[in-house]
C-alpha cells in the first residue's frame, strides 16, 4: 500500500513539471496583480493556453493518439492536473468537452464527426457544451421535451429548451439529448445530436445564481435546422449515448474530488484565525466532523485512482463522495459565518461565495435524493420504487400523470 | 498509487473470517449479558493459531513482522462477528515494546501469546491538554497519568487507569508514566506487589475491562521513544476505529437483506426512499471510514507525522458510522428490531460503549482539529 509514482509515474511527472516550469508564464493570469478581468479576454487566453497544453500532450492525456491524445491512463491525467494546480496555473478551458462530450463523441460518433470535431475540441479552438438537462428534466432526464422532427430529405428541425449550460456562451457545438419518438416508451424515443451554436434559431441566455453572477445559461431551440449527420450513435439510442457521458462524468468526479477547492486545511486555516473560535469545544467538535469527512474523500479518490489503474470503472458510489464533499462544505461555511459574523458574507470575500454556490452544487450532476436512489439500488441492491412510466409510449405520460394525481 | 489489499492482506482477512465464523460469538454476547458469561468463548487459543498476538512484532522475536493496517483488518472482522479477543488490549502493548531496545526479552512469548500484555490507555498532550492524561471513572474531566519514581534503579509506578480494555488475566501490562514529569514507557508484571485489577463489565458483554490500581508497583522503564507512546494512543485509535467499521458491515448487511425481504402496503420497504436513503446514509459513512483506515495504515508508515491525524479521524467516523448504522439496523426492523432476540441490539450496545472507550469518540474528533490547528499554525 503506498500513495507513491511508480518508476514510470515518476518519469511522466517529470516531464509534465519540465514542461510547465518552461512555460507557464505563457498561462493566462485569472488571479492576483495583472490578472485578466474582461471575460471575452480571459476566454480567449484560456483557449490559446488550452492549444498550448493540448500540443504538448498535457489536455486529453486519456484519448487515444489517433485523436490527437496520448494513449495514457487515467492516473497520468491525474498527475498532469496535480501539476498544472502546483504550478499555480490555469488548466484547460473546456473540462467539460475534453473529459466528457469528446470521450462521447469517440465512443459513438461516425469517422466524419470524430475527423470533424475532435481537434478541434481538444486544442480549445472550437468549446463544447453539454446540452441534457432541461427544466422539466433533470434526475429524470430520459423525460427531455425538446423535440427534434425529421425532415423529408433526412434533415431535422429542432424545438426546445435546455438548462443549467456552462460554457454556453462562447461555446461552437453543443451535444444534445432529444426526442425524437414520442410513441414509444421514453427511453426508447431518444436521439444524440451535435449543434452549432450559432445556427439559426439558437439563444443562449445567462442564468444569475444566488451569488448573483451567471455561471450557467438557459439555451432555447427555435426550429433549428440540422443536417442528417448530426446524430451521433444512431436515431433512438440517444439513451445509451447519454450513458457514455454520464459514466465519463462519473470519472471526473471520481478524479476531481478535492479539485473544487473544499478540503478539511481551508477550512481549519480559517478557524485557526480566531483566537477564541479555536478553543471553543463545540466549534473544535463540528470541525473534526466536517475535516474528517473530508479527508476521508481525499482517500476515496485514492482508492478510485487505483481502481482505475487496474482498469476497473468508477461505479455509481462515487455519488456518495460527492454527498460529503457538499454537505460537509455546507457545514464548513455556516460554522466559519458563525465565527466570523456577518463580514463572512461581503459580497466581494471568499466565503459568501461559496455560501451562495452550494446550495445550487447540491443539485448539480445529480440532486442528493437521485444520488441516494441510484446507490441504494444499484450498489446496495434494494428493489426502485414501481414506477408509472414502464412501457408507456411518452405521449402518453402526462395524461398518466395527471390521473395519477 | 496503490491502496488496494495486497494478496496476503486478503489472505489475512479471509483466514481471520474463517477463524472466527467456527464460534457463535453473537449469540454467546447475548447469553453473556444473561448473566451467562461462560458462553463467551476463549479466543485467544485461536488467534494464538493464527499469529494474531505476533502481529506487530518482528521475525527475529517469533512474531509476524505485519503492520498496523493487517491488524486493522483482523480487528474488523473481529468487530464484525462481535468477537472479543483481547487484541485491543495486546497490540499496542507489544507496539510500544517492539520500540523498546530493553525490552526485547519481553517479546517473544508475546509474539507467540503464550503471555499476553494489555496497554494501559494515556493519551498524549494536544494543543489544548497540556498533560498526559488518563481516561476517568467517571465525568468529563481527564484523570492524570500515573507517575513513576526511581530509587536505587527499581522504579516503581503509581495511578489509577479506568476501563482498561483486556486487563483482567493480562501477564503484563504497558503504558505510560509521568517519572519527574516526563513521560516513559513502563511495563508491569501483572502479580507484581500494589497492582490490582478490578474486572468490570459495563452493557456489552464481550468487553473485557478493567479498573487497574497501581500502588508503588515495580516497574520496568522502557527506553522506547516519547513517539512511541504517543503512537501507542493512536494505533489503539486506529484499531477501535477498524473494529468498528467491521461491526457497520454487519450491521449493513442484515439490514439491507431485511429490507429486501420485508413488504408492506405491497412492496419490499426497501424500495421507500426513506429507508432506502438511511441505508444509503449508512454505506456513505461506512466507505469514509474504510478510506481514514486506509490513511491510517499508510500515514503510520508513510507520513507519521499524520497518523495522529489519520487515526482519529478514522476513529471519529467510524464511532459515529457504527451509532449510525446500529440505530439504522433497529429502525429498518421496526418493533423487532428492539426486542432482546435480535442482533441490532447487541450491535447497538457494541455502539454505545466502543464510542466511550479510549478516550471517546469525541475526544477523537476534537484531536482532528486540533492537529489540523497545527498544521495551520505551522503553514
Amino acid at each position: 500500500m503506498d500513495l507513491d509514482d511508480t518508476p514510470e509515474q515518476s518519469a511522466y511527472r517529470a516531464q509534465v513539471r519540465g514542461w510547465l516550469e518552461q512555460h507557464k508564464a505563457e498561462a493566462p493570469v485569472l488571479q492576483g496583480p495583472g490578472a485578466l478581468e474582461d471575460e471575452q479576454e480571459i476566454v480567449a487566453a484560456r483557449r490559446a493556453w488550452q492549444g498550448k497544453l493540448a500540443e504538448a500532450g498535457l489536455a486529453g492525456v486519456t484519448w487515444p493518439k489517433e485523436y490527437g491524445g496520448q494513449g495514457l491512463g487515467p492516473i497520468e491525467q491525474v498527475i498532469c492536473n496535480q501539476e498544472i494546480a502546483r504550478a499555480k496555473i490555469p488548466g484547460i478551458l473546456d473540462s467539460i468537452g475534453v473529459g466528457m462530450l469528446g470521450p462521447t463523441i469517440i465512443a459513438h460518433g461516425s469517422d466524419e464527426q470524430k475527423s470533424r470535431y475532435l481537434a478541434p475540441l481538444l486544442h480549445g479552438d472550437e468549446v463544447w457544451c453539454q446540452l441534457f438537462s432541461e427544466p422539466a428534466a433533470g434526475s429524470d432526464l430520459a423525460a427531455v421535451q425538446t423535440r427534434a422532427r425529421q425532415q423529408d430529405d433526412g434533415s431535422w428541425r429542432l424545438t426546445g429548451q435546455k438548462v443549467w449550460t456552462t460554457n454556453a456562451q462562447f461555446a461552437s457545438y453543443g451535444l444534445l439529448l432529444a426526442r425524437t419518438d414520442a410513441d414509444v416508451p421514453k427511453h426508447k424515443g431518444l436521439t444524440m445530436f451535435v449543434v452549432p451554436m450559432d445556427g439559426e434559431g439558437v439563444t443562449v441566455r445567462g442564468l444569475r445564481q444566488i451569488s448573483g453572477e451567471a455561471e450557467f445559461n438557459e439555451v432555447f431551440f427555435d426550429d433549428v435546422a440540422l443536417d442528417s449527420g448530426a446524430v451521433v450513435g444512431g436515431v433512438g439510442n440517444g439513451w445509451g449515448t447519454a450513458l457514455t457521458t454520464l459514466m465519463f462524468e462519473r470519472v471526473t468526479i471520481g478524479l476531481g474530488g478535492e479539485g473544487m477547492g473544499y478540503n478539511s486545511n481551508r477550512f481549519a486555516n480559517a478557524i485557526a484565525g480566531d483566537e477564541h473560535a479555536r478553543r471553543d469545544p463545540e466549534v473544535r467538535h463540528q470541525l473534526g466532523e466536517i475535516a474528517s469527512e473530508l479527508l476521508a474523500v481525499r482517500f476515496t479518490g485514492y482508492r478510485t485512482l487505483t481502481a482505475l489503474q487496474k482498469g476497473q470503472i468508477p461505479g455509481p458510489e462515487a455519488g456518495l463522495a460527492k454527498i460529503t464533499i457538499v454537505s460537509g462544505a455546507i457545514k464548513a461555511g455556516d460554522l466559519i459565518a458563525d465565527i466570523l459574523g456577518p463580514d463572512s458574507l461581503a459580497e466581494d470575500g471568499e466565503w459568501a461565495y461559496m455560501i451562495s454556490f452550494l446550495p445550487g452544487l447540491k443539485s448539480a450532476g445529480g440532486t442528493e435524493e437521485i444520488l441516494r436512489n441510484t446507490v441504494g439500488e444499484r450498489v446496495l441492491g434494494l428493489p426502485p420504487e414501481p414506477r408509472l412510466d414502464k412501457g408507456i409510449p411518452f405521449s402518453e405520460l402526462r395524461s398518466k400523470e395527471g390521473a395519477a394525481a | 498509487m496503490n491502496l488496494a489489499l495486497s494478496d496476503e492482506q486478503v489472505f489475512l482477512r479471509e483466514a481471520a473470517r474463517g477463524t472466527l465464523s467456527r464460534f457463535k460469538t453473537v449469540d454467546a454476547a447475548r447469553e453473556a449479558l444473561d448473566g451467562d458469561e461462560s458462553a463467551l468463548p476463549d479466543l485467544w487459543p485461536t488467534a494464538r493459531e493464527a499469529g494474531w498476538p505476533g502481529l506487530l512484532i518482528d521475525e527475529s522475536h517469533g512474531g509476524a513482522g505485519l503492520d498496523a493496517f493487517d491488524a486493522m483488518l483482523v480487528l474488523g472482522e473481529c468487530g464484525r462477528v462481535l468477537a472479543g479477543v483481547a487484541l485491543l488490549g495486546h497490540l499496542p502493548a507489544t507496539a510500544i515494546l517492539a520500540e523498546a531496545p530493553n525490552a526485547s526479552g519481553l517479546l517473544e512469548p508475546l509474539a507467540t501469546g503464550e503471555r499476553r500484555a494489555a496497554y494501559l490507555p494515556v493519551s498524549p498532550p494536544d494543543d489544548i491538554e497540556q498533560n498526559w492524561s488518563a481516561d476517568p471513572a467517571r465525568g468529563a474531566a481527564r484523570a492524570p497519568a500515573p507517575t513513576a519514581t526511581e530509587d536505587g534503579g527499581q522504579a516503581r509506578v503509581s495511578g489509577r487507569l479506568s476501563f482498561v480494555l483486556d486487563a483482567p488475566g493480562a501477564d503484563l501490562l504497558v503504558g505510560v508514566a509521568l517519572l519527574d514529569g516526563r513521560p516513559v514507557g513502563v511495563a508491569i508484571e501483572a502479580d507484581a506487589s500494589g497492582v490490582s485489577v478490578e474486572p468490570v463489565r459495563r452493557y456489552d458483554a464481550t468487553r473485557s475491562l478493567g479498573h487497574v490500581t497501581l500502588a508503588e508497583s515495580p516497574a520496568t522503564v522502557l527506553d522506547a521513544p516519547v513517539e512511541s507512546l504517543a503512537g501507542a494512543w493512536y494505533l489503539a485509535q486506529a484499531l477501535i476505529a477498524a473494529e468498528s467499521v467491521g461491526s457497520v458491515e454487519t450491521a449493513l448487511d442484515l439490514s439491507v437483506a431485511y429490507a429486501k425481504e420485508r413488504h408492506t402496503f405491497g412492496r419490499a420497504i426497501g424500495s421507500y426512499q426513506a429507508v432506502k436513503h438511511s441505508l444509503t446514509e449508512v454505506l456513505r459513512q461506512l466507505e469514509n471510514g474504510r478510506s481514514l483506515l486506509y490513511y491510517a495504515g499508510w500515514a503510520r508508515q508513510g507520513q507519521p507525522a499524520e497518523f495522529p491525524l489519520a487515526a482519529s479521524a478514522a476513529r471519529s467516523v467510524a464511532g459515529r458510522a457504527l451509532d449510525e448504522a446500529a440505530r439504522t439496523m433497529i429502525s429498518v426492523h421496526g418493533g423487532i428490531g428492539a426486542t432482546w432476540e435480535h442482533d441490532a441490539p447487541l450491535y447497538f450496545r457494541r455502539a454505545q460503549l466502543s464510542r466511550r472507550l479510549l478516550g471517546g469518540t469525541g475526544r477523537a474528533t476534537d484531536r482532528v482539529a486540533g492537529e489540523l490547528i497545527a498544521q495551520a499554525d505551522a503553514a
